[in-house]
């Protein structure tokens, strides 16, 4: 399937019709070099609510979000993840963050993730891409670049 | 809580004799915190509507001790980071009292959370042998506060993503009245830090 994102999803879906079942009404994959679509700005204030177990550098309730971005889901070293989220072997990119963090517990049940989600389809997307700023090179990932780095 | 038709109040009874047998066998000589008692002792734990087969209610105990259990690991960072706002000797002997008072409520929380998970037959989580906290950039009393009301401020939103989801209605009641708790801590400190203490309606 053509990797695409979701701001190309409604030209797509018209011209895949027959593949509707596949296409427009669930998610195609996410091609994870694309920048998200969304305000990183708003997206840092919707975050707010994550910091009570996350912070971008550090290990904390739950796994530093600097790298997150193409990481396969539950392998930061040092953090102790549920069975779950190991056996879940998601890639993090716009596309399965979405679907994560809608409803954290229905979609990978078990996760001691236990937070009811981000409802609001907006303010999910400009989280994300608050989420995509946190690569190497980004000042809130500064102090663990090196280490980022090496990970690849 | 009153039940408004017939089945639900035998849905009550028997989700109570089933909470007995299943949940209080380690109930009793214990002593818990008051929160700990009118919330999550006795035969006061009942499930929520909907998990009326037996795995269903394995499940729903289990998804429980999980959503306590990251509160406790929550409630556990939050006893260390005051410790190390404590200990850094930046806070005048006033507000220090107030961040050891806050602290005290913190373990208080943990506490009730942790007898909690053991009464639903869970582990309940240990703290963490060492909090990477970013110590360096405590320099002031400021500092300090600003760290502790971020803790704060994000503690607020983890209990409001959390209440929603235990199946144990009396849980969510407890974790409401946690979620009081430390909203008023965040304003405290904000309040020190000359920020606008309350500064909206609704918190997410
Ligand atoms: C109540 C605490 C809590 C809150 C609040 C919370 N998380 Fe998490 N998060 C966790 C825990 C714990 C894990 C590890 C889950 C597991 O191992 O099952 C996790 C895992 C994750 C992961 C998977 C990371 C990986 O390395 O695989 C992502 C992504 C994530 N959280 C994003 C978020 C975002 C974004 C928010 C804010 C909307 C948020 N979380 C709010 C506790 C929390």
């Amino acid at each position: 399937m053509t990797r695409i994102g979701p701001w190309f999803r409604v030209p797509v879906c018209a011209a895949v019709l027959s593949l509707a079942a596949a296409g427009c009404g669930g998610a195609p994959p996410f091609a994870a070099a694309a920048p998200p679509p969304g305000d990183p700005a708003a997206g840092k204030r919707v975050y707010v609510r994550c910091i009570g177990c996350h912070s971008p550098a550090r290990n904390r309730t739950g796994p530093r979000h600097c790298g997150l971005f193409g990481r396969l889901s539950g392998t930061v070293p040092g953090f102790d993840y549920s069975a779950a989220m190991k056996k879940a072997a998601i890639t993090w990119n716009a596309e399965t963050l979405d679907w994560f963090l809608l409803d954290p517990m229905e979609a990978i049940p078990g996760t001691s993730m236990t937070f009811a989600g981000v409802k609001d389809a907006r303010e999910r997307r400009n989280l994300i891409a608050y989420l995509a700023t946190l690569d190497a090179d980004s000042q809130a990932c500064r102090s663990v670049a090196a280490k980022l780095r090496k990970e690849g | 809580m009153k039940p408004n038709n017939a089945s639900e109040h035998a849905l009550l009874i028997e989700t109570a004799q089933d909470s007995r047998r299943r949940f209080l066998r380690q109930a009793g000589t214990a002593t818990f915190s008051g929160i700990a008692v009118a919330l999550l002792g006795g035969c006061t734990i009942t499930r929520a509507a909907g998990t009326s087969t037996a795995s269903d209610a394995d499940d729903a105990v289990a998804k429980d001790v999980r959503i306590l259990n990251t509160a406790v690991a929550a409630e556990y960072e939050a006893i260390a980071a005051y410790q190390v706002g404590a200990e850094s000797g930046l806070l005048k002997p006033q507000v220090l009292k107030v961040a050891l008072n806050f602290q005290s409520q913190h373990k208080q929380h943990a506490e009730a959370l942790a007898s909690a998970v053991r009464k639903l037959g869970g582990e309940a989580a240990d703290p963490k042998t060492h909090y990477n906290f970013p110590v360096d950039k405590l320099k002031s009393q400021e500092d300090v506060l600003q760290f502790a009301a971020g803790l704060e401020r994000g503690a607020v939103s983890a209990y409001v993503g959390a209440i929603p989801l235990f199946d144990h209605r009396e849980l969510s009641g407890a974790a409401a009245s946690i979620l009081a708790d430390e909203a008023m801590h965040w304003a405290v400190l904000r309040h020190a830090l000359g920020l606008d203490p309350v500064p909206q309606a609704f918190y997410s």
